[in-house]
């Protein structure tokens, strides 16, 4: 055991821990962005509330957000240790800054971790504790017609105050009772400075992942001349461009909506 | 040319020390670098000042001594050479030239821009060897190495352990000089039976020597002298994951049935 504590004690296993949090930390992205298109679906968040009720009531994505919690708090923690190091190792600066040839982002890496950081708090605090732990949420009532396919939304008011979800069908009519955290989702999005705050943060996901990706293959010392060029490709166009750009239009497109309500 | 000198003058370790504005004047712009902190000092000898103290020895860019990071560049503002193959012509006249020392907890200043660059020896110490018995010579092309083998270990060879990685890192992180002399061992076949003991050891005397942790940002590739590559670090990494991680570092013991 203690030859693993050397290991991980060491710079380079610091490091490794960082690129392996930060790996998974990318794939989770997909995923999230993925889902979360179901935003930009009309249908007044019956498919998005049926796919928040599905992420916190499916065991094993549960096993799985844990891990994810416990991945940013080690890729922050980990994150200090070495910048605490990493100052360290000069004490006395230079009078004239470092000119090197050396990407903004690659240099400024603290800087963008800590503003996302700041945000996955208050976004965490703002959707994911108030859809668990904080009752405030109201509950929105589905009836899709199976033969015609057409939906009908209702407030529901739940019988018990522990009531969670229910789907059941009734004379070829389903109904689906779930959390509504899309009404939740269309308020916060109405302020504009959440809105900002919101565009602001996915402009650090795009600084941090256009080094992050690419560098992560670097530690791990995945560098060859034929898929270098391939990492770099996903690395610039799916996680710094594409990912933050789906991500910063969510609270774009339903602040614009809420102007015209 | 004239010149106005920002000169970092230090008497030694235990004393803090502080910036310096000289004139040098009447410099020909084809005086290298350390050719002009020459006249500089004649001049200062002459006036009974204590001359500026830096490292320097071939003057010709291969023995990796002199150093000075000079208008926020190692070796200075030119790609791949060092300060010794500087010259004066690559600055303007009158121009206001800031000259410092390498900036490493792990280099301590000794004296004005001389830094103690040991660190550098006792990580080479640690594990940068072949261990080999001597005998009778052995042909030349004996043990045959394919020619991209041959020229990446030439390539990680041309490291002279000046220091100008750890300068330019905003981290002051050794790694590119230490994994430059892991990778040229650790390419060749003759390196072979000591490369995951080489590459655990040297990294273990890298991290007691205090120097930072590489974030990649690539700033050593860009100053170094003999223009390594980050493909060394990242030769470094794989090589120590692997010792760390999947190597076999004892025999297993004989604990077959009776």
């Amino acid at each position: 055991m203690s030859e693993f504590k050397q290991t991980f004690n060491s710079s380079l296993g610091k490091k490794l821990i960082m690129a392996l949090t930060g790996l998974f930390l990318c794939t989770f992205l997909i995923v999230h962005v993925g889902g979360n298109l179901l935003l930009f679906k009309n249908d007044q968040g019956f498919a998005f509330n049926s796919y928040a009720n599905f992420l916190t009531h499916f065991p094993p994505i549960e096993v799985i957000a844990y891990l994810l919690y416990l991945a940013i708090i080690v890729h922050a923690v980990y994150a200090l240790v070495l910048t605490i190091s990493n100052r360290r190792a000069r004490p006395i600066g230079y009078a004239v800054v470092n000119k090197s040839p050396a990407s903004w982002s690659s240099k400024n890496m603290g800087l963008l971790g800590s503003i996302l950081l700041l945000f996955i708090v208050i976004h965490m605090g703002d959707f994911w504790f108030t859809y668990k732990y904080n009752n405030i949420l109201g509950f929105k009532e589905y009836r899709t017609n199976l033969g015609t396919n057409e939906t009908v939304v209702s407030d529901y008011k739940p019988e018990t105050p522990d009531f969670e979800r229910s789907i059941s069908t009734e004379n070829n009519v389903e109904i689906v009772r779930v959390k509504d955290l899309h009404a939740r989702i269309s308020s916060s999005f109405s302020h504009l400075w959440y809105v900002a705050f919101y565009v602001i943060a996915m402009g650090a996901v795009s600084f941090h992942l256009l080094h992050g990706f690419q560098s992560a293959f670097q530690t791990l010392g995945w560098v060859h001349r034929k898929y270098k060029p391939i990492i770099y490709f996903v690395g610039t166009w799916l996680f710094a461009v594409i990912i933050p750009l789906l991500f910063a239009a969510m609270p774009v497109v339903y602040f614009i909506q809420s102007l015209s309500k | 040319m004239n010149l106005t000198l920002k000169v970092w003058r230090q008497k030694n370790t235990q004393t803090a020390g502080k910036f310096v504005t000289y004139k040098a004047e009447g410099i020909s712009p084809d005086m290298s670098f350390l050719e002009m902190l020459d006249v500089v000092n004649e001049s200062l000898t002459r006036k009974n000042d204590e001359p500026i103290y830096f490292d320097h020895d071939c003057r010709e860019g291969i023995c990796g001594s002199c150093s000075l990071y000079i208008n926020g560049h190692p070796h200075g503002p030119k790609k791949a050479i060092t300060t010794c193959q500087l010259h004066m012509r690559t600055f303007s006249d009158g121009e206001t030239i800031t000259i410092e020392p390498w900036r490493s907890a792990a280099f301590p200043v000794m004296k004005d821009l001389a830094t103690d660059r040991s660190a550098f020896d006792r990580i080479q110490q640690a594990g940068g060897f072949i261990s080999i018995n001597t005998g009778g010579v052995p042909d030349a092309n004996l043990i045959p190495i394919p020619k991209v083998i041959a020229d990446e270990a030439f390539n990680s060879a041309t490291c002279i352990g000046c220091g100008a990685c750890v300068a330019a890192c905003k981290n002051a992180s050794a790694m590119l000089f230490t994994s430059a002399k892991i990778t040229q061992l650790g390419l060749l076949p003759q390196g072979q039976p000591e490369r995951y003991s080489r590459v655990q050891a040297m990294v273990a005397q890298m991290d007691e020597e205090g120097f930072g942790n590489c974030t990649n940002t690539g700033a050593c590739e860009a100053e170094c002298p003999k223009e390594i590559t980050l493909n060394n670090i990242a030769f470094m990494n794989n090589d120590y994951f692997s010792a760390k991680l999947f190597r076999e570092e004892q025999a297993h013991d004989h604990t077959g049935g009776e």
